[in-house]
């Protein structure tokens, strides 16, 4: 895989509003610098993430997606977060089996106090995303769902 | 269409140096559904709240986005100003230019898109967006406190005296807690039962407390302003309406080796029993394992000697259920037995004791009667060592955490011994000494340069018995790891505190969350101290982490504002950012087909069932119904459902879609 400098990837990052989305905010609190290419939906807890819309994001052209919430045992809503952990670790798994690329998933845990983490995160999902290169494969399948394909006639 | 309305902010400088806010406005005012897009260079001012006052009336706006800083700043802020022209305050949603934009990237072309990709993204979630209404739950004004030490006798006072009736709960025959046992008190030296039995005096006399003792929470349902508390009263086995506290049954009770809980297992007490004798309410109750009648049918000399007839034999635990509005948690804590410690003798030897023991001793109520002597033989001892740290940030033990409270009180220990043995020697061995607080450190001073105790800075290794003497092998790290040996009479460990007994248990009746050590969790470590994260359940004193007497106090009073903050209003209103099942018009009522699987996501139990019957009565079907009043708006339910039938508002389907969308189709 060539790692294609021009390419600007799209990312999208699901997070949490108690802790991963403070802790955005404190990064620009902090004023440390990041790349411009995530763009951040807030959402009031990470358990409330239907990981059907991850799918969607692919469908739609994102290259790469931000899935961050509190730590275990820090969630606002206690357990939150661990629903959506253990949701996590069934979905890549089918999602692996199916084929879809899981290294466009970037699942962390950024705390209100990790200003410096979540800029290390953005930074880093933005160039291993980068270096993947455009995310394809699975907007052709959709495309071809879309179309109606699956009913066999090709 | 919609009618949105945009207004960017330049926030001084904060956005508009990185971002061309002005080609952000003209682009979002291009959209399809965008009336009126402006920038203005302080948007949160008064003139700018006036601009988006006059734009909702003005264009009849049916939505707002701000393009300003983080929502967690202004967006009640600016929802206010929506709601002062007339638009419902859920139709204004902010896009945070700043803390994720501005501040975060240098200026440039990519930056200005990404603000414009933001903007855009919550002008299609705010069409999407529908007005709410603030949710209202009425409040039942009476409070239930648990746990009847200090903590709790404060905030039960505190509510009380604001004119709320208070009903407190005490596991044991008597309220008082700790602090009853406890001899004197740092950095004061003041008596600990000559400032607390009047507290307890007046707790019993309070109009406005109920007060329960020898009971337990059995359970505890509802929410916020309306629980259902069911508390077991433990079978006391004494009428309480008849008994005058006489005390002859005591004195006659054949059964009087049962090592009493008050001294910490020092001294004696009979099967029936007042904890001590400053007890409230200072009368008997029956230890039915001990006693000698519940064990073998036989015996009864307590009933004899009652000259009124209190004695109730047959009497069964009871279960009364209260409707309270808040809760206070004052369980409080404990401490870890000297059987904790193998190197220190497993707690066999007999002159090795807890502080807690030591604390009983020393107390002029105690079973020494204020004589420190030692157990084994009632001696008094001449060289006594006490050592800090015992269990405390030890991370091999599984306690990481400091206590807190065990440098004071071995402080005061070391200083009780040299008042009451003046030829006597005292040793002890001590990690850091940890005396933050007022006045605090002048005491430790004053126990090493007044008092002369040896403060050694190292720890113990070992403690074993040889020829009726405890040796302390221990070292002196201030002397290059020196190693130190004393002969000593007494030991006193200074033994971490602890969640108390059953802390889990009552957490998860609660449902309020709590640490890996079982002490009940805040809900901020640092503006939230005394809340949980479950709403109308307060905080006090040591069952949230080892603390002191002033600051037990401080937060239990902290406890109390909050109880009577949420008594001042007859009604509670919330943000209605609850999760809603989906309605529909017969014959389908609701794409719920009750799989109840969001019952199981649910952190709150808010889950209800509800059935929807036909006009004749018949069940058609059972769905899934939200308590708006316990949910929180976490959305994890969302996520479960199947059937896509519960909804979050605020974070709908539709409105997350609308957002992600807008962020990949452009």
């Amino acid at each position: 895989m060539s790692s294609n400098t021009d390419f600007e990837p799209k990312i999208i990052a699901f997070v949490c509003n108690w802790c991963t989305y403070a802790g955005a905010d404190l990064t620009g609190t902090s004023r440390l610098k990041y790349a411009t290419n995530v763009k951040i939906v807030r959402f009031p807890c990470t358990g409330r993430i239907d990981f059907l819309l991850l799918l969607k994001s692919f469908a739609q052209g994102a290259d790469g997606i931000i899935v961050s919430g509190c730590h275990p045992n820090d969630c606002h809503y206690t357990s939150g977060n661990f629903h959506a952990r253990r949701r996590w670790i069934a979905f890549r798994s089918i999602l692996d089996l199916m084929g879809v690329d899981i290294r466009r998933i970037q699942y962390s845990w950024v705390s209100a106090a990790e200003g410096s983490k979540w800029a290390d995160l953005v930074n880093h999902t933005v160039a291993d995303i980068r270096s993947l290169g455009p995310y394809q494969e699975y907007q052709k399948i959709a495309d071809y769902l879309e179309k109606g394909g699956y009913h066999g006639e090709d | 269409m919609s009618k949105i309305g945009v207004f960017i902010c330049h926030c001084g400088e904060n956005i508009s140096a990185t971002v061309d806010v002005e080609r952000v406005a003209r682009e979002v005012g291009g959209m399809e559904g965008v009336a009126h897009a402006i920038d203005y260079k302080y948007m949160c001012s008064d003139p700018g709240q006036t601009f988006i006052k006059e734009a909702v009336k003005k264009y009849n706006l049916d939505g707002v986005v701000v393009g300003a800083c983080s929502p967690r700043m202004h967006e009640p802020t600016f929802r206010r100003a929506c709601a002062e022209a007339g638009l419902n305050p859920y139709l204004c949603e902010m896009a945070n230019l700043r803390e994720h934009c501005s501040w975060v990237h240098e200026k440039s072309e990519e930056t200005t898109e990404k603000a414009i990709d933001l903007v855009k993204m919550l002008v299609q979630k705010v069409k999407k967006n529908k007005p709410l209404d603030s949710i209202k739950v009425p409040v039942t004004k009476r409070a239930l406190v648990i746990g009847g030490g200090i903590a709790g006798i404060q905030a039960s006072l505190d509510i009380a005296n604001t004119g709320h009736k208070v009903i407190l709960v005490e596991r044991d025959p008597s309220i008082g807690g700790h602090m009853s046992q406890l001899s004197e008190t740092f950095p004061t030296l003041d008596c600990s039962q000559c400032i607390l039995t009047p507290r307890m005096v007046e707790v019993a006399q309070h109009p406005n407390i109920k007060l329960y003792t020898y009971a337990e929470l059995e359970s505890l349902e509802g929410f916020i302003g309306n629980f259902t508390a069911k508390i077991r009263l433990k079978a006391k086995s004494v009428d309480y309406s008849t008994c005058t506290g006489c005390g002859a049954c005591i004195q006659k009770c054949p059964v009087k080796k049962i090592p009493s809980e008050f001294n910490a297992g020092l001294g004696t007490r009979t099967a029936i029993y007042v904890p001590f004798p400053q007890a409230v309410p200072n009368k008997p109750v029956i230890d039915r394992v001990n006693c000698n009648y519940y064990k073998r049918g036989a015996c009864k000399i307590c009933e004899k000697t009652c000259q009124v007839g209190s004695i109730q034999w047959d009497r069964e635990d009871e279960i009364v259920t209260e409707e309270v509005g808040a809760v206070v948690l004052a369980t409080g804590f404990d401490v870890k037995g000297a059987d904790f410690f193998p190197e220190y003798g497993y707690g066999k030897y007999k002159d090795v004791l807890t502080g807690l023991q030591f604390e009983r001793m020393a107390s002029a109520s105690g079973p020494t009667f204020g004589e420190i002597r030692r157990p084994s033989d009632g001696v008094i001892p001449k060289k006594i060592v006490f050592i800090a740290c015992a269990g405390s940030r030890d991370p091999a033990k599984g306690i990481p955490y400091c206590s807190k409270i065990c440098c004071m009180y071995t402080a005061k220990h070391a200083m009780l011994y040299q008042h009451k043995v003046h030829d006597g020697e005292s040793t002890v061995f001590y990690m850091d000494i940890r005396a933050g607080g007022k006045n605090y450190e002048e005491f430790v001073r004053r126990a090493i340069e007044e008092d002369t105790v040896n403060y050694v800075r190292g720890r113990v290794a070992r403690v074993y018995e040889k020829d009726g003497k405890l040796i302390v092998k221990g070292v002196d790290t201030l002397l290059g790891g020196q190693q130190v040996e004393i002969e000593a009479d007494m030991v006193v460990l200074a033994t971490a505190g602890v969640a108390n007994c059953g802390s889990e248990q009552l957490a998860q009746k609660l449902h309020v969350s709590y640490d890996p050590y079982h002490f009940f969790a805040e809900a901020h470590p640092k503006l939230k101290p005394v809340e949980t994260n479950t709403a109308g359940i307060f905080l006090a004193g040591a069952c949230q982490a080892p603390k002191d007497i002033p600051e037990t106090v401080g937060m239990a009073s902290g406890a109390a504002v909050k109880v009577a903050a949420l008594f001042s209003n007859d009604e509670l209103v919330r943000e209605p950012l609850v999760a809603v099942v989906n309605r529909l018009a017969p014959p389908l009522y609701s794409t719920c087909v009750g799989c109840f699987m969001c019952e199981t996501a649910c952190p709150y139990n808010a889950i209800e069932h509800e059935d929807i019957r036909g006009r004749d009565g018949s069940l058609i079907k059972t769905i899934a119904k939200v308590n708006e009043g316990l949910c929180q708006g976490c959305g994890t339910c969302v996520a479960f459902c199947r059937s896509k039938s519960i909804d979050i508002q605020g974070y709908t389907h539709e409105q997350v879609y609308a957002e992600v969308m807008s962020l990949l189709n452009d």
